[in-house]
C-alpha cells in the first residue's frame, strides 16, 4: 500500500510513541490460522491462487504461500497485484511509481483468487484491486485475507480471513512491519500527528 | 516545477531511472489478454505532428491508447497549417478544446520548448521530435532497450554505468544522437560517436562524449553500437563524396559485427536504409535489436505519459536548468 511513505516517515520519528499489538511470533501464527482457514473454506486449496498487494502484501501472500504447502503438500501459484493505476485517488495525488503485477503462470481464469494485504481500512484498494482483477481475467471466485482490519469502512467490502480485528479511531495509526521490508515483525498502533485522515 | 518532456537533458538521474523502472512495468501490460489501463481515463491527449513519422506517431498512439486517454490526431497535412496558420494559433484552438496533453513533432528545432513557455497553451507538452535538437522519448526507450540487454531484464533501479556506447553516422542531423548522448552520459554510460568530420556538428568537442573517426577501431570496446540514418532530406550539400565510399568506411556489415564483443548488439532508430549504413545481414541477425525497440518504445511512451499527466503534478521531477546551469 504506497500511500504509507507519509506515515512510514511520521513513524519513524515517533517511534517510541506507536505501540506493537502484534509481535513476530503472533503474526507467524496468525498466519498459520489463516492457512489452514482457506484450506478448509476451500475444501483442499486445489485450485487457490494468491496474490498479494504491493508491498507488503506481497511478502504475507509468500508466507501464506509456504504456510499452504506445508499443509496441502501441494505448491500454491503465489503472485502480486499492483493497484496504483485503478486508484480513485489518483488524481489527487502527484504520479506514483507503479509496483509489481506478477500473475503466476496458471492464470486466474476459473480460479479461486484470495487478495492478500496488510491493512484493511476503507476498502478503497480492495476495490481497485477487484478492478485490476478484471483486466486480468475471470476467478472462480475472490476471496480477500488481510493481517489487520481496523475499521473504518468507506465501501461495501467485507475480509474471508482477519488475522486480527483491531478497532481503532480515526486519529490512531495502524503500521505493519515484515522483516522482509523492514527488518523486523510488528504491527504497530500509534497516534496520528497531522489532522487528515487519509486512506491507509 | 516543469510538467513538460522538452529535453532529454532535462532528466536527473533519478527520473530517468524511475521512467525505465515504469517502462518495465508497463513492458508487463502488454503480455496480458486486455492491454489496457485506467490511468489517464477521461484525459484528452492531442498528437500534433508538423513532421512525417510513422513509428514515433502510432507508438504514442498506442501508448495512449492502452492508458485509456482520448486521442486526438493532428497532421500539418490537410490541416488548416496548409492554409497558413501559426504555431501559435493552432495552440490556442487545442487550449480552447480543452486538451490536457500536446504531443508534438517538429520540423523547426525549439518549437516544443516554444509552445510549452509561450503561455499560448496550459497543457503539458512532451517532444515527440524537433529539428536536429531533440527526441527525448527516443533516447529513454534505446536507455530502456540497451538496459535489458546489457544490465538484465528486471533491473530495476539500476542505471548504465561503464556501459560503452557507440553512436555511428550522421550525427549532424540527428536529434536521436543528441537526446542519446544527454540521457548515456546522466546513466552513467560512456557515450563515443564516430562519424565522417563533416557530419558532426560544430561544438561537438563540448558534448559529454568521445569522438572518433574510426569505426574499426571503436567496434572491438563496444556494448551496444547504434547505426544512424543518413539523413538524406535534410541535406543540403555534399557531406560525403559517394554512397559506397560511406557504407565502405561507416555502414555496419557483418564482417566487422563480427569485431563486437559477444554480448554487443546492434541499435537502429529507424528507419533503416539497408546497404546504406546498415547491411541485410546484420538488420536480420538476432544480435539487431531494432523490433525490439519499436516494441519497447510504446511502453516507455506509457511510463512517460503516466508519469507526466498520471495524478495531479507529475512524478518527474526534472527542473530545466537555467541558463547559467547550461553545459
Amino acid at each position: 500500500m504506497d500511500t504509507q511513505h507519509p506515515h512510514h516517515q511520521q513513524d519513524q520519528t515517533h517511534a517510541d510513541a506507536a505501540r506493537p499489538v502484534l509481535e513476530g511470533p503472533d503474526i507467524a501464527r496468525v498466519l498459520t490460522r489463516i492457512a489452514h482457514e482457506i484450506v478448509e473454506r476451500a475444501k483442499g486449496a486445489d485450485d487457490v491462487v494468491l496474490l498479494g498487494i504491493p508491498t507488503r502484501g506481497i511478502f504475507l501472500a509468500e508466507r501464506l504461500a509456504v504456510k499452504l504447502e506445508g499443509i496441502t503438500g501441494r505448491k500454491t501459484p503465489v503472485g502480486s497485484l499492483d493497484i496504483t493505476m485503478y486508484r480513485d485517488d489518483l488524481r489527487m495525488k502527484p504520479a506514483r511509481a507503479l509496483g509489481r503485477t506478477e500473475i503466476p503462470g496458471e492464470g486466474i481464469d476459473g480460479r479461486l483468487v484470495v487478495l492478500v494485504d496488510d491493512v484493511l481500512f476503507s476498502g478503497r484498494t480492495i476495490r481497485a484491486a477487484l478492478d485490476a482483477l478484471g483486466d486480468i481475467g475471470r476467478p472462480r471466485a475472490v476471496q480477500l485475507a488481510v493481517l489487520v482490519d481496523r475499521g473504518h469502512r468507506e465501501l461495501p467490502i467485507r475480509a474471508d480471513y482477519v488475522g486480527k480485528n483491531l478497532p481503532t479511531s480515526l486519529r490512531e495509526t495502524v503500521k505493519v512491519q515484515l522483516a522482509e521490508e523492514d527488518g523486523r515483525d510488528a504491527v504497530l498502533l500509534g497516534v496520528k500527528q497531522t489532522a487528515p485522515a487519509g486512506e491507509q | 516545477m516543469m510538467r513538460h518532456l522538452i529535453s532529454a537533458a532535462d532528466l536527473t538521474r533519478d527520473d530517468a531511472v524511475l521512467i525505465l523502472d515504469t517502462t518495465e512495468e508497463m513492458a508487463r501490460v502488454s503480455d496480458r489478454p486486455i492491454k489496457k489501463l485506467p490511468a489517464l481515463r477521461g484525459r484528452t491527449i492531442c498528437n500534433l505532428f508538423f513532421e512525417d513519422s510513422t513509428r514515433t506517431r502510432i507508438s504514442f498512439e498506442a501508448a495512449e491508447k492502452r492508458l485509456s486517454a482520448d486521442v486526438i490526431n493532428f497532421a500539418a497535412k490537410g490541416s488548416s497549417v496548409s492554409k497558413g496558420e501559426s504555431l501559435k494559433d493552432t495552440a490556442q484552438t487545442l487550449e480552447a478544446m480543452g486538451v490536457d496533453a500536446v504531443v508534438i513533432r517538429h520540423s523547426a528545432s525549439g518549437a516544443p520548448y516554444r509552445l510549452a513557455t509561450s503561455g499560448w497553451i496550459d497543457a503539458p507538452v512532451i517532444n515527440a521530435g524537433d529539428g536536429t535538437h531533440q527526441h527525448p522519448t527516443q533516447a529513454l526507450l534505446d536507455a530502456f532497450t540497451m538496459r535489458r540487454r546489457l544490465v538484465g531484464k528486471d533491473a530495476l533501479g539500476q542505471d548504465l554505468a561503464g556501459k560503452r556506447i557507440t553512436l555511428v553516422g550522421d550525427v549532424l542531423h540527428s536529434r536521436v544522437a543528441r537526446s542519446n548522448v544527454d540521457l548515456l552520459h546522466t546513466l552513467g554510460a560512456e557515450v563515443t560517436l564516430v562519424a565522417p568530420p563533416t557530419l558532426l556538428p560544430v561544438g561537438v568537442e563540448h558534448w559529454t562524449c568521445d569522438v572518433s573517426y574510426d569505426l574499426d577501431a571503436v567496434l572491438p570496446k563496444s556494448d551496444a553500437v547504434m547505426m544512424l540514418r543518413v539523413q538524406r532530406e535534410r541535406m543540403n550539400a555534399a557531406f560525403f563524396p559517394t554512397e559506397r565510399e560511406y557504407s565502405r568506411r561507416y555502414g555496419l556489415d557483418g564482417e566487422r559485427m563480427a569485431k563486437m564483443p559477444e554480448h554487443g548488439i546492434v541499435m537502429h532508430p529507424g528507419p533503416m536504409v539497408r546497404g546504406m549504413e546498415i547491411t541485410a545481414e546484420v538488420a536480420d541477425s538476432d544480435r539487431c535489436t531494432v523490433v525490439e525497440q519499436v516494441a519497447n518504445g510504446v511502453h516507455t511512451r506509457m511510463a512517460v505519459l503516466y508519469l507526466l499527466l498520471g495524478g495531479n503534478e507529475p512524478a518527474v521531477s526534472h527542473a530545466r536548468p537555467t541558463d547559467s546551469e547550461n553545459k
